[in-house]
């Protein structure tokens, strides 16, 4: 379970002075389900992933991500999520089987378990071929798998991806959709951030449209269709987002 | 603090470096042949170069001399001499190297009986080696003509040759081997060790910081239950043992290099050594040289952590070299010596307590005073590196 509580995240610029990246955010995501982060680029979804991740600290509110404070018990939150995103590589010098051992061992799993573990996510993610090579001579959809194996090591009950798919060939982005849908089969609670649409109505159960900051608009995709009057996934997201950005720019909505 | 969580961060990051060739030559190749290669390689070449030139003969001219034919016809027939005459400013070929020097004879050197000759000049291009043997040639023939001058005259006097030397004059080392060491080479290998532990640094530190950004490897490892400080310090141990290895795979390399020196140069000339530098000493130097290598190692992951890319944190870096450089050579400047309050300056009380080290001398308040506020000066270097990895604005700089 995540929950987050009123996040904001501001940041100082010296050219363009204070910038609220995330403004008042508040959502839950449930074990078992798949919340969609829907918004344009600079929405602020990476923005708050990462707070969710705590890879950066909320500036207000707070989170519980596994029943964890975000702000209170920061280590305790990594060590019940896999976060994986574009900005997370691999280490080049390492091999595949090295770099899952490394998180695996950050993670605090012993040794026997670690070894378990990997030979069980290394089966399952047909990896032993790659196992003993270095991440620079892996391919991209080999590197993918990589990622996995390094989020699922010590088997997070809570996963966190932010545009998992983005630059992605269409092999590599299918691994990583298969691998979400698992996560959802395995009762674990995932939030994921994307502006590709076709992503959102595959994948979440519930979807929250983020812009500019500020959380517009959250329901599953049935109750959004039924409230935007709207089938098409991409006319409701252009709805909410003109809504919002109309009477600020001080333009009539017709 | 979890020793565990540090040990598990140095260990993949000392396998990473074993497998980058950038930090195997910057910490392992560069200081084991670098030293070979200046102190033999160099050493061989400058000494071929002046063997070469004292085996060529040297064109010369004579200036005046018409009245001491004897003397120029003598000096003619010198052994590797060539007397040459013609047209030309005798300026112009000595700077033009079309001879390497001119001898101006003062009038009457030949037949004169007289004390007040005019003194004899030896043109030269200064620096020029070749043009140096030249002078050195003429002037040694020179010495001679004057010496059998003076004893011809001293035999038709019939005084003995020691009335002009009635005692000799010969200077006596009265110290230790290791005194010697200390005065002359202890600056050098003081120098070596101080830039060897922060040259050794610098790539590591590089890589570790800016380069994770640059990889994106930064947001992978901050995700995980780490705490940066456990991160920071298991990354800082890491640079720390690739400054200590470079620094003394550096003074290894510099020592060998001495001792095969040394040895073929005793064989030669059958000198005795006068130099010793003990073990002791050297692990006393390295022992005080801790705490400086742990403030340039983490000074050099703060100021890395600010660039966004390895090219950027060379840039941030270089300068640094200036600042260490600087109080490391005025160690080695004669006249400088340890006091209360240079022993608070940073990296040159460290450059002055190694010399004294290496002399022998051990000033055990100064031993302390140094060790003690390097320490805090490493601790406070640490502190900051930490901070630095808990503040966002650094971390995700944009």
């Amino acid at each position: 379970m995540i929950e987050a509580r009123s996040l904001s995240k501001r940041f100082h610029d010296k050219k363009r002075g204070d910038i609220c990246a995330v403004e008042n955010v508040s959502f839950t995501c449930r074990p078992g389900s798949i919340y969609g982060l829907l918004g344009a680029n600079g929405a602020g979804k990476t923005t708050t992933l990462r707070m969710l991740a705590t890879i950066l600290e909320p500036s207000d509110g707070t989170a519980l991500v596994f029943g964890h404070d975000i702000v209170e018990d920061p280590e305790k939150v990594r060590a019940s999520v896999g976060f994986l995103s574009t900005a997370t590589a691999l280490y080049p010098r390492l091999t595949a089987r090295e770099m899952v051992e490394y998180f695996g061992r950050l993670n605090g799993l012993d040794e026997a378990t670690l070894k378990k573990r990997i030979d069980d996510i290394f089966d399952r993610l047909d990896m032993n071929s790659f196992r003993d090579r270095r991440c620079d001579k892996l391919s991209t959809g080999m590197k993918q798998k990589t990622s996995i194996a390094r989020t699922l090591v010590h088997d997070p009950p809570v996963m966190i991806f932010d545009e998992p798919t983005l630059g992605l060939d269409i092999m590599a982005a299918r691994t990583i959709v298969a691998f979400i849908r698992e996560c959802r089969q395995a009762g674990k609670t995932v939030i994921l951030s994307t502006h590709v649409l076709s992503e959102v109505e595959k994948l979440c159960d519930v979807i929250g449209v983020i812009h500019n900051g500020s959380l517009l608009a959250e329901g599953t995709p049935t109750q959004l269709r039924e409230e935007y009057q709207e089938k098409d996934l991409e006319e409701i997201f252009v709805k909410i987002v003109t809504a919002h950005v109309a009477p600020r720019a001080g333009v009539e909505v017709s | 603090m979890s020793a565990r969580n540090i040990g598990i961060v140095y260990r993949k990051e000392l396998l990473e470096a074993l497998r980058d060739r950038r930090t195997l030559i910057s910490t392992i190749l560069v200081p084991i042949l670098l030293f070979p290669l200046l102190t033999v390689g160099v050493g061989f070449v400058i000494a071929d170069l002046i063997e070469k030139a004292d085996r060529e003969p040297a064109r010369i001219m004579i200036l005046g001399g018409t009245d001491s034919p004897a003397i120029v016809s003598s000096l003619a027939k010198s052994k590797n001499l060539i007397v040459v005459s013609g047209p030309g400013n005798y300026v112009d070929l000595i700077s033009n190297k079309k001879i390497r020097a001119a001898v101006e004879i003062p009038p009457g050197l030949q037949s004169g009986a007289g004390t007040d000759f005019a003194p004899m000049k030896i043109y030269m291009y200064s620096g020029d080696l070749k043009s140096t043997t030249a002078a050195k040639r003429i002037e040694d023939f020179f010495n001679e003509y004057r010496d059998n001058l003076a004893r011809d005259r001293l035999t038709v006097q019939k005084l003995p040759a020691s009335f002009l030397k009635p005692f000799v004059i010969k200077q006596q080392n009265v110290v230790s081997a290791e005194k010697v060491a200390g005065e002359t080479v202890g600056g050098i290998i003081t120098y070596l060790v101080i830039i060897m532990c922060l040259t050794g640094a610098m790539y590591p530190a590089m890589d570790l910081t800016a380069g994770e950004k640059e990889r994106a490897t930064m947001e992978t490892i901050l995700s995980s239950p780490i705490s940066r400080t456990h991160l920071v310090l298991g990354k800082f141990l890491l640079v720390l043992t690739a400054s200590l290895v470079t620094a003394a795979l550096s003074v290894t390399s510099m020592g060998i290099s001495s001792w095969v020196i040394q040895h073929f140069q005793d064989q030669s000339s059958g000198s005795a050594m006068h130099i010793k530098i003990g073990l002791g000493a050297v692990l006393a130097v390295f022992l005080v040289a801790l705490p400086l290598a742990v403030m340039f190692s983490a000074a050099l992951l703060t100021i890395a952590l600010f660039a966004k890319s390895y090219k950027e944190a060379q840039s941030y870096i270089s300068p640094l070299m200036i600042v260490v450089v600087v109080p490391a050579i005025a160690a080695m400047l004669p006249g400088i010596e340890l006091t209360p309050r240079l022993s608070l300056v940073p990296i040159l009380n460290v450059s002055l307590l190694c010399k004294d080290l290496i002399a022998g001398n051990y000033h055990w308040n100064s031993i302390a005073l140094i060790f003690l506020s390097t320490c805090l000066y490493g601790g406070a270097a640490i502190f900051i590196a930490i901070k630095m990895f808990h503040r966002e604005s650094v971390l995700f700089r944009s």
